[in-house]
């Protein structure tokens, strides 16, 4: 019997590539945009692309929030995708300071615009980047269970979510020499700021992953 | 610590086929273009980049079913271009499975274009596609409608236009270079590069290694796109990718 997973519609990117992978990966998934469907969800996939405030509106918009909180008190998986993890955090300053869910404790800062040499980067930070295993953090009982250390997953990002909390803060990646959050975990709350949907084999992995979390 | 290129394949599409020209003229049908998405993205593929060659001329973009096809079964980013001309269009292409768009045209004609779709999906999925050819003086001018018209501006000045509009990110295929297999135009990549903060992509003329390894050195490329020497299997992704690790290239192991 297919995993159930619950997707979070809310009019934001591309969503048919978010479905297909958790398709590919054995899931049954229900696109939704009803809050009902989001507090009786057995696991749910919060995705996001573009900006910040534009997404936390998108949800705001459809009274999703509440329902989103209530569902995350549950302690049922809960899985953000890029600007869906950025939502997670307490804060974003992207175009202004704006207020995310609050589930896992930090702010969403701009990625460096300058490496550590003094030398100009790129932004957006389009790519693919390798997964750091932080000091002290397992991989165990996440959707990096299955991931060696130093596999590429794809990442296109202009803000970064920086946790509190060490203990939150599941993968890192780099660039331009800066420790940047590439994934972060509370409980059954994960966050990834790549794509799995967009990672090939690897991201179908940790989909797969999380599916059987 | 030096950035990951990505390697991107490039399929030109002419209604349902793979297509492929030399100088954007003299097409020739190489087959379907489910069956070359796979094979790339199977060899490693870090983005397809998906170009309707005709789309401008007769004003309408047919990629959609395409598209939704291979992001059916691929899973790496997909950006399309050609005869994108406005939001609704970037709209339908994004729920049939793509990320990006390129557009040329539609951007030269009206720039507020790349403001309206920057702001409304994000800096990342608006991607400026520039066209260019050398002008007598040595500059080079942008063209649009697949390079047959002259646009009368210098291609390097309005990539800063354009990213000053929003674009998240600036494709480069040089007319000249492009179906040549004799490198590319490493020159106009760099000063596109160092004009703009956004990632270059660079496209048109890939026939060796030597050629990967001059743009993203000199030409200061983030972003190669191959086509013809993949169509026409002079080499394949995992090749270009050993190669270019071999000589130093950073690039994600497959």
């Amino acid at each position: 019997m297919n995993s159930k997973v619950t997707l979070v519609d809310y009019g934001i990117g591309n969503i048919y590539s978010v479905r297909r992978a958790f398709e590919t990966a054995g899931a049954d998934v229900l696109l939704t945009g009803l809050p009902t469907d989001i507090v009786t969800a057995e696991r749910l996939v919060l995705p996001g692309v573009g900006a910040f405030a534009d997404c936390m509106g998108g949800l705001r918009e459809r009274g999703l929030i509440e329902p989103l909180l209530q569902y995350a008190a549950t302690g049922r998986p809960l899985l953000g995708i890029c600007v869906g993890m950025q939502m997670l955090a307490t804060t974003s300053e992207e175009f202004g300071e704006h207020a995310g869910l609050g589930l896992v404790p930090g702010r969403v800062v701009a990625v460096p615009s300058v490496d550590i040499e003094g030398q100009a980067l790129k932004i957006p930070h389009i790519g693919w980047t390798a997964l750091r295993r932080p000091t002290d953090v397992s991989w165990q009982q996440s959707p990096l269970a299955d991931t060696c250390e130093g596999e590429s997953v794809y990442v296109v990002h202009s803000y970064a979510l920086q946790p509190v909390d060490p203990a939150h803060r599941l993968a890192d990646c780099e660039y331009g020499g800066h420790r940047i959050c590439a994934a972060v975990r509370r409980d059954r709350i994960f966050g990834c700021q790549f794509h799995p949907e967009k990672s090939g084999l690897a991201g179908l992995r940790m989909i797969a992953r999380f599916l059987s979390s | 610590m030096n950035k990951s290129i990505r390697l991107i394949a490039r399929l030109d599409i002419k209604g349902p086929n793979l297509i492929k020209g030399v100088h954007l003229e003299g097409l020739r049908v190489m087959g379907d273009p489910q069956e070359f998405a796979r094979r790339y993205y199977e060899q490693g593929a870090d983005e397809l980049l998906y170009v309707d060659v005709v789309a401008s001329l007769y004003g309408r973009s047919k990629l959609t079913e395409i598209v939704r096809h291979a992001a059916h079964d691929v899973f790496v980013p997909l950006t399309v271009a050609g005869g994108i001309r406005s939001v609704d269009d970037v709209t339908d292409l994004l729920s049939a499975g793509a990320d990006k768009v390129a557009i040329n045209t539609a951007a030269i004609r009206r720039p507020e274009l790349i403001s309206e779709i920057a702001r409304r999906f994000g800096a990342q999925c608006m991607v400026l596609s520039i066209e260019a050819k050398r002008r007598k003086d040595g500059r080079w001018e942008a063209y649009t409608d697949c390079g047959r018209e002259m646009s009368g501006l210098d291609a390097v000045e309005w990539a800063r236009r354009g990213v000053a509009l929003g674009a998240g990110e600036v494709l480069v295929t040089s007319i000249d270079k492009e179906g040549t297999r004799k490198g590319f135009d490493v020159e106009l990549t760099r000063e596109i590069s160092d004009a703009v903060n956004v990632p270059v992509i660079a496209s048109g003329g890939y026939g060796h290694i030597d050629h990967l390894l001059d743009v993203v050195e000199r030409g200061k490329a983030d972003a190669v796109a191959i086509a013809d020497s993949l169509h026409y299997k002079r080499t394949t992704l995992d090749q270009v990718r050993a190669e270019a690790k071999a000589h130093g290239v950073v690039m994600r192991t497959v």
